[in-house]
């Protein structure tokens, strides 16, 4: 791909644990544009780790190596932290799986949005709170002048969700990093949601990777998916070409869904296969 | 007991001048599974706060077990019925490691065996030995969750008020999870009230459901007539029609029916 916008090759993320030592992103290498890129993968095959590793946000006693690690020319592995903050916080933005981790508690959710966006901007107190209102209309939120005044224990979870979309969005990044970002969203709010960053992605050409568990979500929504499991990503496919996955593991993970049409009864699990973890 | 083991008649819960549950009614048969969907916003943690005795200040009727909420709760309700919250975070400690956040449980409801529980109860979620002593941070979102679960399993109730239990999972952890919920109504008899938005995963385990929106019930019906996708109310088949997947051109439809609806 000539206009690449992240690449990254033989990414690493270990931490060495008093007892023993976790190898949890073990050789991730891939490139993406101005696209939907989704990540798909069983729980603890290290999707979030892999977006932390590129924000620079895996915390200690994390290290994370990287052969490359380039954001629009950019080279950060050698960025100091203040201009990898910068960075992260006006072109890359990360919406966390946990939202309501993320947030202040001792702060109302209106407040941290206009002032997250006030660091990164030179807009006035008065325009950062009508663009803060602005977004939480655009994702979705019922009377949002009640909402800003609200502490983030007084909202619901998908409040929460919506409400670290809307501060991600706000600074209009080049990259979103989504991880889980709808799931406490009803599906219709969903959709909604998902709309105004796809328009984001085709109209203003930001890239987007869009981490989640939800198979039919990301087969309907991405342009292209990898497949991770142990730590590697085991499969690239085209996004809508999914329910034709060839890998194993794949195949699995399409057969332990739930159908909305089928009958009560229980549903086939995973049978890991050890070679699954030494594939390339 | 005949009657059911969870009764909600009028329930109202207001925060400040704000209405966030308006005069809900449900009920749910014992050993029966019931689905509570619906809008983000609508009420549906606030319904399973007030029937776990963590809100107090309502209106109308509640009973869970055949005891009327709106007196004082006997403590061996408490470990009757639990709840499994949305966000593991809330539940979790996060300078607990996982052993201590099971052993904690154990110790107040004075369980026998502690360690055998723990063990099993960890293996019943997924979650092998070499998380028992680990710290929140250092799992994933989905691990954590399994933890919430295996924290409300362990107490053996007979009452599940589930929230949102599997969003954080991947399919094949939910896949176990459903499992051995179904598992577990079948040797125990449980009583299940699953907060979803994941019809597909009512489909599967819940007889019954009920549709929330903006703090009402506006239907509540057979999980048979989801699976037919046969539903009465407007709402209810924009909800069916938003879980087959993304389509851009829904987006636009939703939005306008939002606003006249
Ligand atoms: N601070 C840490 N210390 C030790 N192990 C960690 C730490 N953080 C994450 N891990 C481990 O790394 C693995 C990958 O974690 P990661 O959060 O990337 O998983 P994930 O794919 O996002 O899973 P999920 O779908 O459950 O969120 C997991 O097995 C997790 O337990
Ligand atoms: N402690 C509180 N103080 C003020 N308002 C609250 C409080 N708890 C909940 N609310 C409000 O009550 C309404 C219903 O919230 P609830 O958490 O029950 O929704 P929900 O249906 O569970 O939504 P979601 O699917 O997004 O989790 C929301 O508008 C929320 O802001
Ligand atoms: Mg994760
Ligand atoms: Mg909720």
């Amino acid at each position: 791909m000539t206009d690449a916008l992240l690449t990254i090759e033989d990414l690493h993320v270990r931490f060495d644990l008093p007892t023993r030592q976790v190898h949890a992103v073990r050789g991730v290498s891939f490139s993406m544009g101005r696209e939907k890129l989704g990540i798909v993968g069983e729980s603890g095959s290290g999707k979030s780790l892999t977006g932390r590793a590129i924000i620079g946000q895996v915390a200690k006693p994390g290290v994370v190596t990287a052969t490359r690690l380039e954001f629009d020319g950019i080279d950060l592995r050698t960025l100091d932290k203040a201009a990898r903050r910068k960075l992260t916080g006006r072109r890359i933005g990360m919406i966390m799986q946990d939202p309501k981790f993320s947030l202040n508690p001792v702060m109302t959710v209106g407040k941290q949005i206009a002032e997250a966006y006030r660091v990164h901007s030179n807009a006035s107190a008065a325009e950062a709170k009508k663009r803060t209102l602005d977004m939480l209309a655009a994702v979705r939120i019922r009377e949002p002048e009640r909402v800003w005044g609200l502490y983030p224990h007084e909202v619901s979870g998908g409040m929460g969700q919506r409400i670290m979309i809307a501060m991600m969005l706000i600074p209009e990044p080049d990259l979103l990093i989504a991880d889980e970002p709808t799931s406490a969203l009803d599906v219709t709010v969903q959709t909604q949601v998902l709309a105004i960053i796809d328009d984001l992605v085709s109209q203003r050409g930001m890239g987007l990777i869009f981490i989640s568990h939800d198979l039919n979500l990301v087969a309907s929504f991405c342009d292209r998916v990898l497949v991770m499991y142990g730590g590697r990503i085991v499969e690239t496919c085209r996004a809508s070409e999914l329910d034709r996955a060839q890998h194993p593991y794949t195949r699995g993970l399409l057969a332990a869904l739930p159908r909305i049409d089928a009958p009560p009864g229980d549903l086939p699990v995973l049978r890991r296969d050890p070679a699954w973890m030494g594939e390339p | 007991m005949t009657g059911p083991v969870i009764s909600v008649r009028d329930l109202t819960v207001r925060f400040g001048a704000s209405v966030a549950v308006d005069s809900a009614t449900f009920s749910v048969g014992k050993g029966e599974s019931f689905g509570l969907v619906g809008e983000s916003g609508s009420g549906k943690t606030t319904v399973l706060r007030v029937l776990a005795g963590l809100i107090r200040d309502w209106t109308g009727a509640a009973s869970v077990a055949g005891h009327d909420l709106k007196r004082q709760r006997p403590r061996s309700l408490a470990r009757m019925a639990q709840l499994v919250f949305q966000d593991p975070y809330a539940s979790l400690h996060p300078l607990h490691t996982v052993d201590r956040v099971l052993g904690e449980v154990a110790a107040i409801h004075r369980l026998d065996n502690p360690n055998e529980r723990i063990e099993a109860v960890l293996l019943a979620v997924g979650l092998g030995p070499e998380f028992r002593f680990r710290f929140p941070h250092q799992l994933s979102g989905g691990q954590r969750q399994r933890v919430a679960v295996a924290r409300a399993l362990i107490l053996e109730p007979t009452i599940l008020l589930l929230d949102e239990p599997t969003s954080a999972l991947d399919v094949s952890v939910q896949a176990e999870i459903l499992n051995l919920l179904r598992r577990l109504r079948a040797e125990r008899g449980l009583t299940l009230l699953l907060v979803t938005h994941n019809l597909a995963v009512v489909a599967n385990l819940c007889e019954r459901l009920a549709v929330m929106r903006r703090g009402r019930i506006v239907e509540t019906m057979d999980a048979e007539r989801l699976r037919r996708a046969e539903p009465e109310q407007a709402y209810t088949r924009q909800l069916i029609l938003a879980s087959r997947g993304y389509d851009r051109a829904n987006a636009a439809e939703i939005a306008f029916e939002t606003e006249v609806g």
